[in-house]
């Protein structure tokens, strides 16, 4: 039994908001299969008493002075946007028609 | 005058500060070598001669008014297109940013600039840094300067090529799992990724955040150390930098002194699986670093064997998150946006197109190891296993200065070979990915040819934290003891590229 299917890869990949093709799921889905089942040998290792390291250095909250610093004009933020208007990025409708 | 472009970056200097080239020479020197090999190397993805020219011309006016300038100015330089560069294409190796023209300098691009340092271009890279050979790149794959029938290492490929095949005498690189130091090693170049925090990862386009890490890459140690000290060092921009003085970088490459060094050979990183050229030039390395003075012995770190998988969940993980930013509404591609589209087909529909094979397969698997019923067992238990790898490193730190390995399992493999076979590919970072899980900094040194196919092997040093000091110690002693047995660095036995008009 494969460790992922055809199926769960279609719905992950809906999840992450990629449209795949049929070809495309027919190739990456024996592939992750593969790698789920590499990926799958940290299980071999005994860690139940052992903290987790999401981070390789100790990390502590860091916090700037609250005073005014130059940042990007509106013509900079927008100049890499695919749409804008009035100084606002345009976006394709986000709710759904009635 | 010789040729400048065989010049390293430290003779640059010295023949700019006593007046026998300006920076414009130099400049032009490595355009016009980007322009006679670059079709056969395609090492740049964007080549920036207006802009690198026009840096040149204001270094030599500043020393010409004399200016009290940074020991690498007007020095040229190779950037990976992973940093962005104000109003110059910033791309990641993606079809997602064709044509986008970040509006601010990255924090390595700000200290580049501010030492003087001339950005010659953009150079090519796997996806968003997420492959080993640079065949994930949307733009075509860069080739190896010692065979061009082979892949030049990734995903900094591009990098790594440039200084190889002369085109610049530094690069950055970023390195998340061996992004410097497998080119290194596949290219015969010093390749080195600082410590975690020791250099800024601000305008670096994120693929794992925990992970990524800028560092030098150079065809000598000296040369390495000198652009490791204009790049690092505390950066307020960057919520996981250190705030402690950089390593003494530079006067470790100029000692190069072993003696006494105690040096571990990691039992787990060699053995099956490994090139014997690859072993054997290892091997040879450590007996000539043992009559330099240093005391080596072997040291086992029973939970590296695990490093590759945990590191194949953490990295997708925090890349799923990381590369939700392209959603088509901010910058980048958009694609399918014809007024009866929703935005979220709109953004299923780009990232569809945008990105390439290799990138969906881990924001796919990312996406998998998050989900509700496979978190604990997948991403929670990759950061256990996370734990014991830095202990393993701990705990051999107390007997040893420093580790050491081969820099890869194998010399460069052929243009092709396992781009339809991940495992195999994954493979290449065996013994790079365990420094980056820990945040220690590492090294890849050039250290011969593999008999079998004649190509480049690369010596792996991992230091503690903050003791990147002692990378450049190991570097810098093997390479003049090597230069002196071969008449030059390695470098000097690549072949000849052809070059067209």
């Amino acid at each position: 039994m494969p460790s992922i299917t055809r199926e769960e890869v279609a719905h992950l990949a809906r999840l992450a908001r990629i449209e795949l093709s049929d070809d495309e799921l027919d190739h990456l889905a024996p592939q992750l299969d593969q790698i789920i089942t590499l990926v799958g040998q940290v299980s071999q290792v005994a860690a139940d008493d052992i903290p987790p390291t999401s981070h390789a250095l100790p990390l502590t909250n860091v916090m700037r002075a609250d005073e005014n610093v130059p940042c990007l004009t509106p013509e900079q933020a927008l100049s890499g946007a695919p749409a804008a208007e009035e100084q606002r990025f345009r976006v394709p409708r986000i709710l759904e028609e009635d | 005058m010789s040729d400048l472009t065989r010049k390293t970056a430290a003779e640059l200097a010295e023949l700019m500060t006593s007046g026998q080239a300006s920076s414009v020479e130099i400049t032009q020197a490595h355009l016009d070598r980007i322009g006679a090999v670059d079709g056969d190397v395609h090492a740049f993805l964007h080549v920036d001669t207006e802009g690198a020219l026009a840096q040149a011309k204001a270094v030599d006016g500043k020393r010409a008014a004399g200016e009290q300038l940074s020991p690498l100015a007007g020095v040229p330089l190779a950037l990976k297109d992973v940093l962005t560069q104000e109003g110059v294409p910033t791309t990641a190796g993606s079809k997602i940013l064709e044509g986008w023209k970040p509006p601010y300098d990255s924090t390595v691009v700000k200290r580049l600039k501010a030492a003087g340092i001339v950005i010659l271009g953009k150079t090519n890279m796997d996806e968003f840094a997420m492959g080993s050979s640079t065949e994930n790149s949307a733009y075509g794959t860069t080739h190896n300067p010692w065979d061009l029938g082979r892949i030049p290492g990734g995903s900094g490929g591009g990098s790594s090529a440039a200084i190889s095949a002369y085109e610049a005498p530094l690069a950055i690189g970023t390195d998340t799992g061996g992004s410097i130091r497998q080119p290194g090693a596949f290219t015969g170049t010093v390749g080195v990724k600082p410590t975690y925090g020791g250099t800024s990862r601000y305008g670096l386009i994120a693929l794992a955040s925990s992970l990524d890490t800028p560092g030098p890459c150079a065809r000598t140690t000296l040369d390495a150390a000198l652009l490791h000290e204009a790049i690092a060092g505390y950066d307020p921009m960057d919520s996981t930098s250190i705030n402690q003085p950089v390593p003494a970088v530079v006067e470790a490459a100029r000692n190069g002194d072993v003696s006494g060094l105690r040096i571990g050979v990691v039992k787990e990183l060699g053995g099956e699986g490994y090139q014997p050229g690859v072993e054997a030039r290892f091997h040879e390395a450590v007996e000539l670093l043992t009559k330099l003075g240093a005391e080596v012995v072997e040291v086992s770190c029973p939970h590296f064997e695990y490093a590759l998988p945990a590191y194949y969940l953490i990295l997708p993980s925090e890349a799923s998150s990381n590369l939700a930013k392209f959603d088509a509404m901010r910058y980048g591609l958009r694609v399918g946006d014809d007024g009866t589209n929703s935005a979220e087909t709109v953004t299923s529909l780009t990232r569809e197109a945008g990105f390439g094979a290799e990138v969906k397969r881990r924001i796919i698997l990312g996406t998998h190891a998050l989900s509700s019923g496979y978190y604990d067992a997948y991403y929670g238990q990759a950061q256990k296993v996370r734990t014991l790898i830095a202990r393993d490193f701990a705990k051999a730190y107390e007997q040893v200065d420093v580790l050491v390995s081969p820099a890869t399992p194998t010399t460069a493999f052929a243009i092709g070979d396992r781009i339809d076979d991940p495992i195999a590919m994954y493979k290449n970072d065996l013994c790079t990915i365990p420094s980056n899980l820990a945040g220690n900094a590492a090294a890849s040194f050039p250290c011969g040819l593999a008999d079998e196919d004649g190509l480049p092997v690369g010596f792996h040093v991992m230091a503690p934290v903050m003791r990147d000091d002692l990378l450049y110690k190991v570097g810098a002693a093997l390479e003049s003891a090597l230069a002196e047995q071969w008449g030059g660095v390695l470098m000097t036995k690549a072949p000849e590229l052809e070059v067209t008009r």
